[in-house]
This record gives structure tokens, sequence and C-alpha cells, in this order.
């Protein structure tokens, strides 16, 4: 059981185990939406005094913290007693692609190239970073959710304006990775 | 029990998010240039048991554990906002490979750099919060 959990997953168990962390929030009368614990944590830094938009009994969306820390402690478990050490298997066709983007191929999660301390801190790294995190940060609040509210929970109940909050996620991430990232990388 | 359920299934889901590579800034790279089927197939097959579970949730009138019939909010019809705001999202997520939920498991996996794109999502949903009344909705 142990080595089972330690391999990559086959994508139609991946997505088996998404749609029973939806279904099992459901039966504890929550609902699956990441990014609403972005405000939450505002809140908790004390924008409530400032602002109307964050003036809201944060306790009532406690569980999703608690579904936060353990989102964390997940990763970490991930990272540690169930790492597995092989390398990622990335399509050829995106090493060559990430390749022309001087962004090389190491076989682990994330490119070390980018995703360390030395560039983070660089400037073009700080825009990237914090630039990056302020759209997604920006954008799913602006459009109501993000990829476990909308397309996860909102496409589940056949809601319309996730449809379009979905094609909205895809276009925008078709401009950042065909027309930006060349200028950017 | 009733606190701790939230965590185990926080774990549950941090594990399935690096497990299944969604939480991988090189397979949402692969997924934005159409080169592998692996998110596709995670994404859908999510949805499409998500539908069905919904649809049975909603046929049976299942309760939750408190005994209250599991309901489900409809989401505000007025549309700029999710076509203005997701195309945001999603350059993000593009530059990132990060969405809300993995730019904190990778935090866990080790990746400490994270923190600070998660200082820019937590900058950017306080700047929407501050000029919302001005935007498009």
């Amino acid at each position: 059981m142990f080595e089972f959990i330690k391999q990559p997953w086959p994508w139609y168990i991946s997505g088996t185990a998404i749609a029973f962390i939806m279904v099992l929030l459901l039966y504890f009368g929550k609902s699956f939406g990441f990014s609403s614990n972005l405000r939450t944590i505002c809140i908790l830094a004390g924008a409530g005094k400032s602002n109307n938009f964050f003036d809201f009994d944060w306790k009532t969306q406690r569980w999703n913290l608690l579904f936060l820390l353990g989102a964390v402690a997940g990763g970490f478990m991930a990272g540690t007693i169930l790492k597995n050490d092989a390398p990622l298997q990335l399509s050829t066709a995106t090493i060559t692609d990430l390749k022309a983007l001087h962004i090389p191929f190491d076989g682990r999660l994330n490119p070390s190239a980018i995703f360390n301390w030395h560039f983070a801190l660089s400037l073009k790294g700080v825009m990237i970073f914090l630039g990056g995190g302020f759209l997604v940060g920006f954008g799913s609040r602006y459009a109501g959710g993000c990829t476990s509210g909308h397309a996860i929970s909102g496409l589940s109940n056949l809601q319309l304006p996730s449809l379009w909050a979905v094609i909205g996620f895809f276009v925008g991430g078709l401009i950042m990775t065909h027309w930006l990232l060349p200028l950017i990388f | 029990m009733k606190v701790i359920r939230f965590v185990i299934t926080g774990i549950i889901f941090g594990i399935i998010m690096v497990k299944s590579e969604a939480a991988s800034w090189y397979r949402i790279q692969e997924m934005f240039r159409f080169q592998s089927f692996q998110m596709y197939g995670i994404i859908g097959t999510a949805i499409i048991l998500g539908m069905i579970s919904v649809y049975l949730i909603k046929k049976f009138q299942v309760k939750d554990t408190q005994g209250h019939p599991i309901s489900f909010q409809n989401k505000d019809k007025r549309w700029p906002k999710y076509i203005i705001g997701g195309v945001i999202f999603g350059l993000g997520w593009a530059l990132t490979g990060a969405c809300p939920g993995p730019m904190f498991i990778n935090l866990g996996y080790g990746y400490s750099s994270f923190l600070i794109i998660i200082l820019g999502a937590l900058l950017g949903t306080y700047v929407y919060g501050l000029i919302r009344q001005y935007l498009p909705h």
C-alpha cells in the first residue's frame, strides 16, 4: 500500500481522489473552494478594519483554514516519507519548448532554475513570484473562485458562470504560455 | 474529531496534488501547450465524477454529518467578472504554475520560495478588496 502511494498516480486515480475530496467536504456540510482562504488570511492580518470586503466573520471559514494547514502537511508528507525519487515523466515536446525558454528540465516537481531563493530575490524573480502570485490572488477573488471552486465544485453543479470562469482561466493561461513567457524568460 | 477531520481531508488533498503532479509547474506548462493528456484526464475525471455525485446527492437528498440536507448555492449570474477575473487568474496560473491550493502544498513540500508567491496572492486579494467597487462586474 505504502509503495503504491509513493508512485506517481495515473490521471484516473487522481481525478477520482479529487472528486472524493469535494464530496467529503460536502458531506461535512462545507464546499470545496481553496481561494477563500486568501481572503480569510487577509482578515486575520487586519484587513477588515480598513475595508468592508473583509468585514465578515472569519470564524465561519475556520474549517477551510484547517483544510489549508492539512494541505501544507500533506505536501510535506508527499515530499518526505512518501517521496518518490524517480524523475517526473514530462512530454519531450514540453522539454524542448522549455529549453527554448532557457528553463532546463531536471525531472523534479518544479524547475530548480526558477524555484530557488537566489532567483526569487532577484529583480526579475520578485516580479515573477510576487507579480504572478498577485495575478492569481486578484483574479481568483475577482472571478469568485479558483480551480477548486469553479472548475471542480462549480462545473460539478452545472454552473454556467463557472464555465465562463474556467474558459477565462484557460484564455489567460494560453496568453501567458504562448505570448508572454517568451518575452519574460 | 470535528476539527481534525478537516486537517485530515487537507492532508489527503495535499498528497493527491503532489502524487497526481497537478502541483507541478512543469505539468501546468505541458497542459497549456496541449502536449499531454495527464492534466485534462485529472480535471475531466474529477468533473465527471463530481457531476454524478452532485446529481445523486440532489436526487436522494443526502444529508450532511449534522443532519442538514446538502445544499448547493447557485453562482451570481453577472458574467463579466468571471471572464475578466478568470483571464487574470490564468495569467498568474501559467506564470507561477500554481493555483491557490498548490502554492501552499508546494511550500509544505519544501519549496520555501513559494512564500513570495503566497505573499503576492494575499496582496492581490487585498488590492481586489480595495478597488472592487471601481471594477466592472
